[in-house]
Formats: structure tokens, C-alpha cells, sequence
């Protein structure tokens, strides 16, 4: 068994990691010591799933915005959800780290003085969302990875594949993870571990996201002990494409895109949005820019209606950007127009293009302090894959990318301070461990039984689909969770047809269904237990359609027990700043 | 529903050190990638077919392979555009590790030799620097490479001699260069000027042809050995 040391281990390379890394280098720097920065991605850091961001990134900037109006945004558009003093934090320092990557050669879009450009997005109260035409998430992600090869300090192990978080004596001594090239299984000791491994929106059939989005790291946490939080808040982003699910982005709507039904009419409308804005005249927290949920579920009641058109085998609205003309679009939404061409053969500038929500992001996660830290001493986590406080029930678009910046920069820091206070495990004791993780790899690449990973998988995306989509209700979810707990028990007598140990693939996707099975059940159970209507969770049972905060004012928290099903409890909700009131937008939020 | 064969191959350094050809009839309609077909194949024919991919709408750069002998995307590229038998090898002029998947670290080498980041003397600052949108323009075509790798595989000089730093690399350093809150020219024109930097480049042109997100790496090389040839020259009387 190889093993190494590095004072800080960051599992995943994406924006969140990538941020991370670069901020325990500076850390380790300004403290004047050495530490060793180690990044671990089970694919090479530019292909993370930042990469296929597209709107752009929220922080208070113009003149006549304020930080508070940040706030009350994110805060309603949580449900109130939201824990406050972690937004609170987050809206004072996402403008500082825009202005960082800017400093590292982010090409964002500008005003032609040259200063920052900025862009509407929905559910904000004002424009305040810097982008890099419709590449952000590409931008961003490549300027963090080319800025981080200036740190000889941050080393990085690309195509490792981590299995599992290694713990002694309570604390995080490390983890353990596979060579995808070879096969082997690798040792890392580390003094603190950062898990930036994204979302889990593989776990539904829809979905906008890049095939190794299969939450990992939230399982190898959850497996830990350490709760997971609020996961039954998922995400549909409402214009996805037709077919491959393919994102297009809300910078459209933004930019002054119209949403249609089948019959041309803009029927958002008649979901408390209205009234209609003129056309060319987009408004913030006004129709096309209501927050993400609030169109998904228009878009729901659209279908039930009957006034959804057909793309192909699916149900479609239409997204009609032909009024912004050719130049205009090809200057803000170049990806957009190429997406459309490429995957439906639609030329935004003369068609409408059809689409249908998708699921897109996991507004639970691992949940960590206000400093990113998890119940397990050590460990942190950052971004998507953790529930630091900041989405609630429903996160903002353009949100989330601050998120990992701002996020990922404390993890970072939190993690190399740790570091200068703390020795390593000693290595004896985590050899069992790791001996354990040997025999499970061996056997499951061995394994000979009689159901394929693939069965599984499209049972459960099926399952979750059915069970928790945009509206919900009690015997639906019951039947995902009975779904769940019967493939995992299936997933025991699981069969590989590839037993080779280079590059073997089939094997990485039966690990990834594993984790994604433990996070469906958290999800499932969550989502039950929440017998109430708040964000992204709505529920079509008899009177539990409003919101209750007298009971549900809570966050959800799941545990792992290894031979028990999962256990769901509840925590307080930090409410210190804004006490809940009625969530409204259009006319009907006037003023709020 | 219609279907449509694919040769793909295949190489399993496990059982045999000789790379063989190994063909599948897969179903498909006018939307079908060859990403697509090649997930239809490992998730219902054979599990041990090896790739990569992630994002599936071209902007992550996994999945690039040769399709009839051509550079592609996978999820760019559609069963539709290509009658007959189509052919899928992995990369050329990369190691091939297994089945489609190339050895990516001399690419990668490469990208990191440029110093592919701002250099200036300013780094503490907390404001914004003033660049406007023509400045911009000047480089950010440049800036929108994915790293897929298609160009080195179009690249004869790349196929002879992978010490050459090859277009995105090049491009990449040109896209430094040209923004106007850099100053690192100077540093980066010691590896454009080398033997392996530009003037490896023999003006093919092939590199834009096959990059699938219209970089034009070509042109950045070129207007690279203008600027190295300029060094070069200032260097000369400098000495």
C-alpha cells in the first residue's frame, strides 16, 4: 500500500476545491510556514462540473444596491430557509472575491468605460450578476486552474477516484482513494480534508448536469456520521432542453427572454407573477425573472392544463429570445445559441426555443458551521456538495457560484489553520481502514451476482423522478423510499462484467451508484418527514400545500446508521435578522 | 428503429498488448451523439468499453476521439452526419492507455509551461482593473479552449515530436499576452521562442479546422511567431 502525507487533502477540483486550494497556499504563506497542499479529482479539475455554469455570479455592485437588498433576496427566495448570519457573511464578501478573480484574468463582461458589466437574474431584487458572456462556470473554472498552477504548493493527483474519508479516534486522519489509470488504492494522510465533490443531480433521470455529478462526497460524509441537510430541497431549473436536458441558462430570461405556452401566451402571468411587462422591458422579481422554483412549478401546472407543446417525446414551453436580435445574442448568449443549434437544431435568433424544466442543483448537502467545518473534526466541506446555510428551500440563480468562491476561500483557510495545530494520524492506525477498502474494491470487482449497476441506476433515477419531482405527495415519496431501500439491498448482489483494474470505468459508476443510493434515501426520507409546502419542496397532500412555520421553520438532518435505516431529525433555523413573511413576487410583492 | 454500425477500437493492456477492432450495431434517430451510442454501448452491450466524458454539451473537453479518422467531440458529433460503418479510435498522437482513453499529461505539461495566468505587479490591489470591451475582444476568443485536445491530434508537427507545445498551449499563451492587465510577455516569450514553441509550427492550419469551439489556435500561433520574431530581433541588438 502506497501511502503519502499532505497537510491539506481537497477532494474534487472543481471551483469550490480550486478556490480552496489557492486560499490555503496564500494562508500557509502569510502564516510563514509550509504546508503541502494535495487536490485529488476523479477527472482532470477543468472538466468539473463548474465548468457548465453559464449565467453568471451575484454580488452587490452597482451604487444604487445595497447589501441588505442581497440579503432579503436570498433570504426570501430560501423560503427563509436560509440561516442568516451565513448569508449575512456571504453578501459582504462575494463582491470582494469577483473582484479577486478578476485580479486573476477572469475575462468578464464589461461596460464599454471598461468597468464591470452586470446582468439581471431572477428573484434579485436588482441587476447585480457579473458574467462572462454565457461561460461563467467555464471562466471561472479555468481561470481558478490556471491561476493555481502558479503554487508549487498545491500538488494535484488527477483521475483519482476517492473511496472514502479516513478517521482516527474520532477526528479526519486522511483518505483513501483509487488510481483510476492503474487500479491501485493510495493512502493520503492528511491534518484536515476539504470535500468540494458538487451535487448529486444524477440521481434523477432529468437533469442539466454532467455525468459525474453522483454526490460522493456527501455519501463518504453521511457514511461518517456527519448529517446531511435539507436534502429534500432539489432544484428543477426550469428551462432545460428537450431530450438531453441540456442547461439554458436564466441569463436568457435575464436578457428579457419570454416564456410561452403552446398557445404564445406568457403564462406566468396567472402563477403570481404578473402582470405581464412589456416586451423588451424586463423586470427584476417580475415574470420570466420570478425565482427558479416558482417557474418550474408554472410550468407543472402548464401540463396538467393540457397548454404545453411536444418536442419530440417531451412536454415543452417556449423560450422566445427572437426580439433581442442576432447581434445582441450572439454578443451575451453565444453558448446558448450554439447549444440550441447543436443539440435541437434551433436558431434562437428566428425560433423559439422549446424547453421543460430539469433538475439542476442540490440546495441540501453535507452540513457544515458557519465556517464550513462538519460535525467530524477536520473535515470541511465547500460548494454544492455541502449545506453551509445559504439556499434554504430554494437558492437564487447566480448565487451559487459566489457560493463556492466565497465558501471555498474559508474552507481553504479554515483547513490550513487547522494544519499549523495538528499531527498526522498516527499511519498504523489507519491501516485497517484502508485494508478494509482493499477487500470491498476486490470483491465488488469481483462480484458475480445477478443484477448490473445500470439496472439499478435507471430504477432509481426513475424512482426519484416519480417520487420527489416538482410536486410531491406522501404515497409517491413512500414509494421512492421503499424503491431506494429495495435496490440497495439489491445493490448486494451486484454484478460486474469488467474486472480489470486500468481504467476500469464500470467499476468507478457501481462505486458512485452506492454513494447515490444512501443519498437517495436521505433525500426520500427528508422530503417525507417535511409535511409541509416551503420552496422547492411543494406537496399536493390535503393541507399541507402551505407553508408551516410553526412546525417546519427546521431544517431537515439525516443520518447514516451502517445497519439501521437512515434517521431524521430536526434543527433551528437561524432566523436572527428577518422573521418570516409571505414570499411574493410581481405586483403581489410590491415593496418586499 | 433504424440502426447504425460502429467500429470502435479497442485496446485491453491486461489481456493483450495489440489493439483490435471490435464493431456494434447500435439504434439511434436524428438527436443520437457518439457519446450516445458509446454510453448504449457500455451500459447494454459491453461494460468494459472505457471512455471518457462528463458534461455531455461541450464544454468540459472529455470525450474526444477520432471519428472516421477525424478529431471530434463525442457529444458534438452525430450518428446522423456519417453514412455506412463509422470508426471511433481514440485520439491520435496521444498514448493510448485503454480503449479511447489517451494519456493526457504531456498536454497538460505544456499548458502549465506557458505560465498560463496574469502576471503583473499589482496583486494587492481590491479594485477591478479598466478593460473595455475592445480590449477584451483582442483576446477572448483565445481564452475559450476547453482543453479537449483535438488540436494536438490534427497536428503533424505534435505527431512528430511531442516536445512541441502544441496550439492550445501556444494559444494559450498568446490569450496572456494580449490581455491588457498582463505584463508577462517577456517571461512567456522563452518558451514561444524555443525550438519546440512556434517555430515548430509549419502553418497546417488543420488545429482550427477541428476545434469544435472555433478558438482558432492558427491564428495564435502565428501572430505568435510575430511577436517572437520581433524578440528575437530586439534581443539580437539588445546583445
Amino acid at each position: 500500500m502506497q501511502h503519502q502525507d499532505a497537510d491539506i487533502v481537497i477532494v474534487g477540483g472543481g471551483g469550490a476545491g480550486l478556490r480552496a486550494a489557492i486560499a490555503a497556499a496564500e494562508h500557509a504563506r502569510k502564516e510563514g510556514i509550509e504546508q503541502r497542499i494535495l487536490m485529488l479529482s476523479k477527472v482532470y479539475p477543468m472538466r468539473s462540473h463548474t465548468v457548465a455554469a453559464e449565467g453568471g455570479a451575484a454580488a452587490v455592485t452597482s451604487e444604487e444596491d445595497t447589501l441588505e437588498a442581497h440579503f432579503e433576496d436570498t433570504v426570501a427566495g430560501s423560503d427563509w430557509l436560509a440561516e442568516q448570519g451565513v448569508v449575512d457573511y456571504f453578501i459582504r464578501h462575494a463582491h470582494r472575491e469577483l473582484v479577486q478573480l478578476e485580479r486573476w484574468g477572469c475575462p468578464w463582461s464589461r461596460k464599454p468605460d471598461g468597468s464591470i458589466q452586470v446582468r439581471r437574474f431572477g428573484g434579485m431584487k436588482t441587476a447585480r450578476t457579473w458574467f462572462a458572456a454565457d461561460k461563467t462556470g467555464f471562466h471561472i473554472l479555468h481561470t481558478l486552474f490556471q491561476t493555481s498552477l502558479k503554487y508549487p504548493e498545491i500538488e494535484r493527483l488527477d483521475e483519482y477516484f476517492v473511496l472514502d474519508v479516513a478517521t482516527v479516534g474520532g477526528e479526519v486522519a486522511g483518505v483513501i482513494a483509487l488510481q483510476v489509470a492503474t487500479g491501485e488504492l493510495i493512502a493520503l494522510r492528511a491534518k484536515s480534508v476539504i470535500i468540494a465533490t458538487g451535487g448529486a443531480g444524477r440521481l434523477f433521470q432529468f437533469n442539466t448536469n454532467a455525468g459525474i455529478v453522483t454526490g460522493d462526497g456527501m455519501a463518504m460524509a453521511f457514511r461518517h456520521g456527519v448529517a446531511l441537510r435539507d436534502m429534500e430541497f432539489v432544484q428543477y431549473h426550469p428551462t432545460g432542453l428537450p431530450g438531453t436536458g441540456i442547461l439554458i441558462t436564466e441569463a436568457c430570461r435575464g436578457e428579457g427572454g419570454l416564456l410561452l405556452n403552446k398557445d404564445g401566451y406568457r403564462y406566468l402571468q396567472d402563477y403570481g407573477l404578473g402582470p405581464e411587462t412589456p416586451l423588451g422591458e424586463p423586470k427584476n422579481k417580475y415574470m420570466e425573472l420570478g425565482p427558479r422554483d416558482k417557474l418550474s412549478q408554472a410550468f407543472w401546472q402548464e401540463q396538467k392544463a393540457g397548454r404545453t407543446g411536444k418536442f419530440a417525446d417531451s412536454d415543452v414551453v417556449y423560450l422566445d429570445l427572437r426580439h433581442l436580435g442576432k447581434a445582441y445574442l450572439h454578443e451575451r448568449l453565444p453558448f446558448i445559441c450554439e447549444l440550441a443549434q447543436a443539440y435541437i437544431n434551433v436558431d434562437p435568433v428566428t425560433e423559439p426555443i422549446p424547453i421543460r424544466p430539469a433538475v439542476h442543483y442540490t440546495m441540501g448537502g453535507i452540513e457544515t458551521d458557519a465556517q464550513c467545518e462538519t460535525s467530524l473534526k477536520g473535515l470541511y466541506a465547500a460548494g454544492e456538495c455541502a449545506s453551509v446555510g445559504l439556499h434554504g428551500a430554494n437558492r437564487l440563480g447566480s448565487n451559487s457560484l459566489s457560493e463556492l468562491l466565497v465558501f471555498g476561500r474559508l474552507a481553504g483557510e479554515q483547513a490550513s489553520q487547522r494544519a499549523t495545530a495538528t499531527a498526522y494520524a498516527d499511519i498504523e492506525s489507519l491501516q485497517q481502514q484502508v485494508q478494509d477498502q482493499e477487500k470491498q474494491v476486490a470483491r465488488l470487482r469481483e462480484a458475480n451476482g445477478s443484477e448490473t449497476w445500470v439496472g439499478l441506476k435507471r430504477e432509481m433515477v426513475q424512482a426519484m423522478e416519480d417520487g420527489c419531482g416538482i410536486y410531491r405527495d406522501e404515497q409517491g415519496m413512500q414509494r421512492a423510499l421503499d424503491t431506494i431501500r429495495e435496490l440497495k439491498s439489491r445493490y448486494q448482489d451486484i454484478k460486474l462484467s469488467d474486472r480489470s483494474r486500468i481504467y476500469n470505468t464500470e467499476l468507478l459508476q457501481c462505486i458512485e451508484l452506492g454513494f447515490g443510493l444512501d443519498i437517495a434515501e436521505a433525500t426520500c426520507l427528508a422530503a417525507l418527514g417535511r409535511r409541509e409546502s416551503r420552496g422547492a419542496h411543494q406537496r399536493l397532500d390535503e393541507g399541507l400545500q402551505e407553508r408551516d412555520d410553526i412546525n417546519f421553520l427546521q431544517h431537515s438532518l439525516v443520518f447514516f446508521n451502517v445497519d439501521a435505516p437512515a434517521q431524521l431529525r430536526w434543527q433551528d433555523v437561524d432566523t436572527r435578522f428577518s422573521a418570516p413573511a409571505v414570499r411574493a413576487y410581481g405586483d403581489a410583492g410590491k415593496g418586499a | 428503429m433504424t440502426t447504425k454500425r460502429l467500429s470502435i477500437q479497442r485496446y485491453l493492456p491486461e489481456q493483450s498488448k495489440t489493439p483490435f477492432w471490435q464493431e456494434f450495431e447500435v439504434p439511434f434517430d436524428d438527436s443520437t451523439s457518439i457519446l450516445e451510442a458509446l454510453n448504449h454501448i457500455k451500459e447494454d452491450m459491453d461494460g468494459s468499453l472505457s471512455y471518457r466524458w462528463s458534461c455531455r454539451m461541450a464544454i468540459c473537453g472529455s470525450c474526444g476521439v477520432m471519428v472516421n479518422g477525424e478529431p471530434k467531440l463525442g457529444c458534438k458529433s452525430f450518428l446522423r452526419e456519417y453514412p455506412g460503418t463509422i470508426s471511433i479510435e481514440p485520439l491520435a498522437h496521444f498514448p493510448v492507455q485503454k480503449d479511447l482513453i489517451i494519456d493526457m499529461e504531456i498536454f497538460l505539461e505544456h499548458l502549465a509551461a506557458v505560465q498560463p495566468y496574469l502576471i503583473n505587479d499589482s496583486q494587492d490591489s481590491n479594485q477591478t482593473h479598466k478593460q473595455t470591451p475592445a480590449q477584451l475582444a483582442k483576446y477572448l476568443t483565445f481564452s475559450d479552449c476547453i482543453n479537449c485536445g483535438l488540436c494536438y491530434s490534427a497536428c503533424p508537427q505534435f505527431g512528430l515530436n511531442p516536445e512541441f507545445l502544441g496550439p492550445a498551449a501556444l494559444t494559450l499563451a498568446h490569450r496572456y499576452n494580449l490581455d491588457s492587465r498582463d505584463q508577462g510577455k517577456a517571461q512567456r516569450m522563452v518558451q514561444l521562442n524555443r525550438e519546440e514553441g512556434v517555430w515548430t509550427c509549419t502553418f497546417v492550419g488543420y488545429c482550427s479546422e477541428v476545434c469544435p469551439k472555433s478558438v482558432d489556435p492558427a491564428a495564435a500561433v502565428n501572430q505568435g511567431k510575430v511577436e517572437s520574431a520581433k524578440d528575437l530581433l530586439i534581443n539580437l541588438f539588445k546583445r
